[in-house]
């Protein structure tokens, strides 16, 4: 976004830098005193959210960053959507559609969200559907939700089976090659890959949205 | 001549091995050489796994616990063991004490899973205040009532602070409450089962030593930043509040080094054995930047591990996940007085950096002690041994967290067959 005026910079660089207060005064002001467009206001909260993803892919922020970066743009778009008058006329095109989950046996969700939040942000589409789930709720979702790319995610050493398990009934199901699978979590490593016959395995939530970037087809 | 230990006989060949295992632990805590190459023994369920019986029986069986945790001792004989009921006997006593932090086999998860922990926030951002001037006052009145349902009357206690002479005796009317008798009743049953098991765990744990093997450790602790996180705040909030309250952290985090320490040399004295375990949570490389590593993490525990190392006791912390940023910093503390455990660590880098000045504890893979062959367990050991025990490291071997749960035996076998082969 090159087209900025001085105020929607400094609350891109606000947002971008962590500074929470002025960031969130600037954003509701626009929305609920100088009548800026709410749309214009996502739009720069996306411009910030950029700005912090490549942060975090540089090695400059970390996890706080990513979680305080996400709860300042819930807010803002709580703000926001309701202000919105007209559905936009042009939705913005998104890169795939990826369906998460933390597989059976595990209810571990912190880095699930947090890869859902870094896809999001960099143009998927997410469907979340939560922790501990059967393998029949995957392949219910799955038959539902038609993703290009299906993330599974576990903390606990039980999710290698649980992960192998689920991956083979997608087999049974006949729905194996219709997308890529990628898993992730605590322990997951290319033992526990080849082990659960996933295709890809990502240590952080930068990785995972580069496979789903590369699957895609998009240049990273 | 032989012993007693509780009602358990030591021969003295039981006696002289105890001894020189618990030596060859103590050799590498002051970085001098001991005869072979040390083995830890850590896991939670892997000795239901082993004994055949289920997850919820290990929790809720002493019986059952005691033997197949014996078992594993005395065919693997390690020559520490952790003190293997305390990771996962409590079974009777969280159903008493209506425990809400936890999910466990027969309880919220199935027979055959691991307890999880339910990471909340157990106390909100605005508390900081309260904890901080009677964090006291704020277990009776908030956390404990949040935490077990046993709890939940003790909110209508009085706030002692400031009673005084007549007022003292006619504020302690709440104590007659039908809410707080209440309380009161389910705490002393749930106590009552926690003394049983405790008794239990006693036992279990003459029965090893006259058998010949001591615990590795006999306490547990944490450090400020986890215990805030982890207990308090949870884990965003924890993150949120690098941001928002930075300041009322970093006092809750020294006062909470100062009661951690203390009550960790009280349980530590108490058991008669060194070393605490310290699982560590918060301290990997990607969970937070080096410089808030060092301003938020470091220092608190730091100081915790000072004091610990004062009171005469080793601190072995456990630092889980991939820590290899981190390990110049962690350097910091004076040689030879504690054992570092590396969960994902690349422990030959760690062994490049501290190994003049800790003793170095772990880090056979899960996703291979799960999913691989004996060989590659045996290949793996190997590893270890040529590059660090050969080397000069003082090393004690273990899994990366102990032996994961669904750990075939096989590979068990093999990792402790293999530190015998190549390292004594």
């Amino acid at each position: 976004m090159n087209d900025m005026s001085e105020t929607e910079k400094q609350m891109v660089d606000w947002l971008a830098d962590m500074n929470e207060d002025d960031a969130l005064a600037s954003a509701k002001k626009m929305l609920l005193e100088d009548g800026v467009n709410p749309l214009r206001v996502l739009e720069l909260c996306r411009a910030a959210m950029d700005i912090v993803g490549k942060r975090f892919e540089e090695g400059e922020y970390f996890l706080p960053e990513l979680v305080l970066a996400g709860e300042m743009l819930e807010t803002i778009s709580a703000i926001a959507k309701p202000l919105i008058k007209q559905a936009p006329g042009e939705v913005a095109k998104k890169l795939g559609k990826v369906l998460i989950g933390t597989v059976h046996g595990d209810l571990h969700d912190i880095g699930k969200n947090i890869v859902s939040f870094m896809l999001d942000i960099n143009d998927f589409e997410v469907k979340d559907i939560g922790i501990d789930v059967p393998v029949k709720k995957f392949i219910e979702e799955i038959n539902d939700y038609q993703p290009d790319v299906v993330g599974l995610s576990g903390f606990l050493t039980l999710a290698f089976d649980s992960m192998k398990e689920t991956i083979a009934a997608f087999e049974q199901e006949g729905m194996r090659d219709k997308f890529k699978i990628m898993i992730g979590g605590g322990q997951i490593d290319e033992t526990v890959r080849a082990y659960t016959g996933a295709d890809a395995f990502g240590v952080n939530a930068v990785e995972a949205v580069n496979l789903c970037r590369n699957w895609m087809g998009v240049a990273a | 001549m032989s012993m007693m230990i509780g009602p358990y006989e030591q021969s003295d060949a039981a006696k002289a091995a105890y001894d020189a295992r618990w030596e060859r632990i103590m050799a590498c805590v002051r970085l001098e050489q001991p005869d072979r190459m040390p083995v830890g023994f850590q896991s939670f369920f892997w000795p239901a796994t082993y004994g055949g019986i289920t997850y919820k029986e290990l929790m809720y069986d002493y019986e059952k616990a005691k033997k197949v945790c014996f078992d594993v001792v005395e065919e693997f004989e390690p020559d520490g063991v952790y003190p293997l009921l305390m990771g996962t006997g409590q079974g009777l006593a969280l159903e008493k004490l209506d425990f809400k932090q936890l999910q466990w086999p027969g309880h919220g998860v199935g027979d055959m899973q691991p307890y999880q922990y339910l990471d909340r926030e157990y106390m909100t951002p605005d508390e900081y205040d309260e904890f901080l001037f009677d964090p006291t006052g704020f277990y009776i009145h908030k956390y404990l009532p949040r935490v077990a349902g046993a709890f939940e009357g003790l909110d209508k206690l009085p706030i002692f602070p400031g009673l005084h002479y007549f007022r003292l005796v006619n504020g302690i009317r709440s104590f007659a409450l039908p809410e707080v008798r209440a309380s009161f009743e389910k705490i002393v049953a749930a106590a009552e089962e926690v003394n049983v098991f405790f008794g239990h765990h006693i036992d279990w744990v003459n029965r090893i030593n006259a058998a010949g093997f001591p615990l590795f450790n006999g306490s547990n602790s944490v450090s400020p930043y986890d215990f805030i996180a982890d207990y308090f705040r949870g884990a965003t909030g924890m993150m949120k509040d690098l941001y928002r309250h930075k300041d009322k952290l970093k006092l809750v985090l020294d006062k909470a080094a100062v009661f951690l320490t203390r009550m960790t040399i009280a349980n530590a004295k108490a058991s008669g054995n060194p070393i605490v375990f310290i699982p560590i949570h918060w301290a990997p490389d990607a969970f937070m930047s080096p410089k808030q590593f060092e301003e938020f993490w470091w220092p608190s525990f730091r100081k915790m591990l000072i004091g610990l190392i004062d009171a005469d006791l080793i601190p072995m912390p456990m630092w889980e996940s991939d820590c290899t940023k981190r390990l110049e910093v962690i350097k910091d503390i004076p040689a030879g007085k504690c054992i570092y455990w590396f969960e994902r660590t690349d422990i030959v880098k760690a062994y490049e950096v501290l190994g003049d000045r800790v003793a170095l504890r772990g880090n056979l893979s899960p996703s291979l002690l799960t999913t691989g062959k004996p060989e590659e367990v045996d290949a793996a050991v190997k590893h270890l041994v040529d590059n660090i025990w050969n080397k000069g490291g003082k090393l004690i071997l273990d899994g990366a967290f102990g032996i994961p749960d669904e750990t075939p035996v096989a590979n068990v076998r093999a990792m402790f067959g293999a530190a015998r082969k190549y390292a004594g």
